[in-house]
């Protein structure tokens, strides 16, 4: 899908239900257009996968995902070879050709098992490669990657290169919680993601929970926004204001008041500290129905 | 780079590739790793995109060149700064001022309602509308700037800002009685810099010189004011300690006594002598990530040095998993969740001396106390992997030094380190009692700059200790 300027992919974008900022929407077009990896940052849940996922379908390109856990290493990511058919080949083989035939053959790419990277790279359709929370792994890891991410090829010693032969868009997310590699951070084009403002968000839950009336849905972002002020452990992320939009429909309810919040609270804050921290703060705020609202 | 007594000499090669390369160079200047590859993408990204949109000329030089937030709020600094300024130069170089393009912003000789503006410019910073305040700013301006100004222009801002009657914090009631909502810091500090370039281009026009380019060091950055070194060397410096210490494992644990077989590696290997396993392939060790406690200082007698030591502690977070740190003078507190929700060190120094919680009444420190309540209430969670780092001055205002406690945390850590901010010189003078615990540490250290961190850090993995 062509897509000429930073404006066709936000409406692009827009047409499959991710409303992206600015520098989200030029991020993504200059890595089509220069075929950079991106590096998307932020706190957890404004839509950092979700942005791997919209261009997907927004390119009509496969998603290829890889997510990352302490301790994911090579054979798990990359590609590995299936030794238990190469230890059959072997057994079976044996009588038929000479060494060098068995040797050759148990090294070929039928014995070889493609992981989520190198599906990505010898894809005959061009794809888009998302790497999930890459700052969970450690730093050999993210070494590994920088042939992939540099070249767009992996080299197998057995093999050989393997090269792409489709650009892939890759997409790798990271919560921030730890400083990732000087070498990694070069490869890519860098995306801060962070909490939308008001206009924008509304944006967001209207769209996603369109019968939801405009005064409860501007209601609705407002607590959110107080809520996310206060030093919580979780802030609510975009995805917890979807879901309460959709609660309070379900709930049938006009209007925030105290008690419709204390009943849906734990829709938008996962621990128990923090739903006595907004009980108490934003809880008192909410009681008095007539307070005008800025 | 500019002098600090005038402007540039010369304007320097046309053309925007000349523009960047200079722009870089500024960064470089304020320490924001820019390197040539980051260049080449910024060329290239800009090739893309269309210049005369500011907002995505702006984006895309971000996207490749300011790769994390810090280096973000720089570049942001510096973008409005450089390119104000070079448009500027431009405009002086070519003797065109604004006053020759059209009617002048003050308007058609009315005098101007003060509470008007004033109203008018809070309702603007309450919008965040940022083309409302700069047209506001430019009224301010020609309504009591010009003429009675002082020259300088951070007098001038300040002077305007009281003229209009406008402060942060809350606001008294209207004239015609209504509430007005209080004025963020963040949004006055914003109309302030509104007004700063406003005034900033009034007098190059006038004077038809550029002011100085000041460093931005001491204009806008919030940084810790450490004298000795940046944030940066620290972070580095304790990412080496962090390979080094994880690797420590290695050589201390026997390699073949009680370990697991990794099948899948057997039977690779087993391709090498036709499918029959001869050889065992065990599993590799992983070295156990270290757990440590950090106790750090932070009394008066150690202020700079605790700055220091507190940036020290926040890479080791950033690098480390396992880390739990205390701080201390009178009693311990523990600072570990502050660490784990804030990665911004202003941020982090603000509210671990905000939210103390360790000095009690006099304010000194009290070494033995620390160690009771250390003994007591932590020590239990000890064992012989864990590395316990004393950051301290050893300084315990005459008070019991408890060595003997100390002690105790010896044998129960695994290992321990002190780091002390004086020169060895001074250790054991006046109220120090360093040698009490000296005897008890695995190695104590003297440590205010990122060199002697790196010492540490290469005695703590067995190389040899460097020469004095």
């Amino acid at each position: 899908m062509p897509q000429g300027s930073v404006a066709e992919v936000k409406d692009a974008l827009a047409g499959v239900g991710y409303l992206a900022d600015e520098p989200a929407a030029l991020v993504s077009f200059l890595a089509q257009k220069l075929g950079k990896p991106v590096l998307v940052e932020g706190p957890a849940g404004v839509g950092k996968t979700e942005l791997a996922k919209a261009l997907s379908r927004a390119t009509g390109r496969e998603l290829v995902r890889l997510q990352c856990y302490e301790g994911l290493d090579e054979a798990k990511a990359m590609y590995e070879w299936n030794y238990r058919k190469q230890l059959l080949r072997i057994q079976a083989g044996g009588a038929q050709g000479g060494w060098d035939h068995v040797q050759d053959d148990i090294f070929s790419s039928e014995f070889l098992l493609t992981r989520p990277l190198m599906q990505a790279i010898s894809s005959p359709e061009p794809v888009v490669l998302l790497i999930d929370e890459i700052d969970k792994t450690d730093q050999e890891f993210e070494a590994m990657l920088l042939e992939l991410l540099s070249d767009f090829q992996i080299t197998i010693p057995e093999l050989g290169r393997i090269e792409a032969t489709t650009m892939p868009i890759v997409v790798l997310t990271s919560n921030d919680s730890r400083e990732l590699t000087e070498a990694l951070k070069r490869r890519c084009l860098y995306l801060w993601l962070d909490y939308p403002e008001l206009e924008r968000e509304m944006e967001i839950v209207r769209l996603h929970a369109p019968d939801l009336p405009e005064t409860l849905a501007r209601r609705l972002v407002e607590v959110i926004r107080m809520v996310r002020d206060l030093d919580l452990k979780k802030p609510p992320s975009i995805a917890e204001s979807i879901d309460w939009a959709r609660t309070l429909l379900l709930m049938g309810a006009e209007d925030i008041d105290r008690e419709t919040f204390t009943q849906s609270m734990s829709i938008i804050v996962k621990h128990r500290t923090d739903i006595d921290l907004i009980a108490e703060r934003v809880g008192v705020k909410l009681a008095d129905p007539l307070r005008a609202e800025g | 780079m500019p002098t600090p007594y005038g402007p540039k000499a010369d304007a320097g090669p046309p053309g925007l590739a000349a523009k960047l390369l200079g722009f870089c160079e500024e960064l470089r200047g304020e320490g924001v790793a820019v390197g040539t590859s980051e260049m080449l993408d910024a060329f290239a990204a800009l090739s893309e995109v269309d210049w005369t949109r500011r907002e995505d000329f702006r984006e895309a030089l971000a996207a490749t060149i300011a790769k994390s937030q810090d280096d973000r709020r720089v570049f942001e600094l510096l973008f409005e700064r450089y390119f104000f300024r070079t448009a500027e130069a431009e405009a002086v170089q070519r003797g065109v001022t604004e006053h020759a393009e059209g009617a002048p912003p003050a308007g058609d000789g009315e005098r101007f309602d003060m509470s008007e503006l004033s109203e008018a410019i809070r309702e603007a910073m309450q919008a965040g509308d940022e083309d409302q305040m700069r047209d506001l700013a430019r009224l301010a301006i020609a309504a009591f700037g010009r003429g009675e100004g002082s020259g300088v222009v951070g007098v001038d801002v300040q002077r305007i800002r009281r003229t209009l009657g406008l402060t942060a914090g809350q606001q008294p009631p209207a004239e015609d009685g209504s509430e007005r909502p209080p004025i963020d810091r963040d949004q006055l500090t914003g109309f302030e810099r509104h007004l700063r370039r406003e005034l900033e281009r009034d007098l190059i026009e006038r004077t038809e010189t550029l002011p100085p380019s000041r460093p931005l060091a001491e204009l806008d950055r919030a940084l810790p004011t450490s004298p000795t070194q940046d944030l940066a060397a620290v972070h580095r410096a304790v990412s080496q300690m962090k390979r080094r210490l994880a690797t420590l494992g290695h050589e201390q644990r026997g390699r073949k006594k009680g370990q697991m077989v990794d099948v899948r590696r057997t039977m690779r290997a087993s391709l090498e002598t036709g499918g029959v396993p001869l050889r065992l392939r065990y599993r590799p060790k992983r070295p156990r990530r270290p757990e440590i406690y950090v106790l750090c200082d932070v009394s008066t007698s150690v202020t700079s040095a605790s700055v220091f030591f507190l940036s020290v502690l926040h890479a080791l977070h950033d690098s480390f998993r396992k880390l739990r740190s205390f701080v201390f003078i009178e009693r311990i507190s523990e600072v570990t969740d502050v660490f784990e929700h804030e990665r911004d060190f202003a941020a982090v120094a603000q509210k671990i001396s905000s939210e103390g919680g360790v000095a009690d009444v006099s304010g000194y420190t009290d070494y033995g106390r620390v160690w009771l309540e250390f003994l007591e209430e932590i020590s239990e969670d000890l064992d012989p992997r864990s590395t316990v780092i004393v950051l301290g001055d050893a300084r315990t205002n005459g008070r019991e030094p408890h060595a003997e406690v100390f002690a105790r945390i010896a044998e129960k850590a695994g290992r321990l380190f002190w780091l002390n901010p004086e020169p060895k010189l001074y250790w054991n003078y006046g109220d120090s009692v360093m040698s009490a615990y000296e005897r008890h540490c695995d190695g104590a250290f003297e440590c205010w700059t990122t060199k002697h961190l790196e010492n540490f850090v290469n005695v703590v993995a067995g190389a040899k200790p460097a020469a004095e």
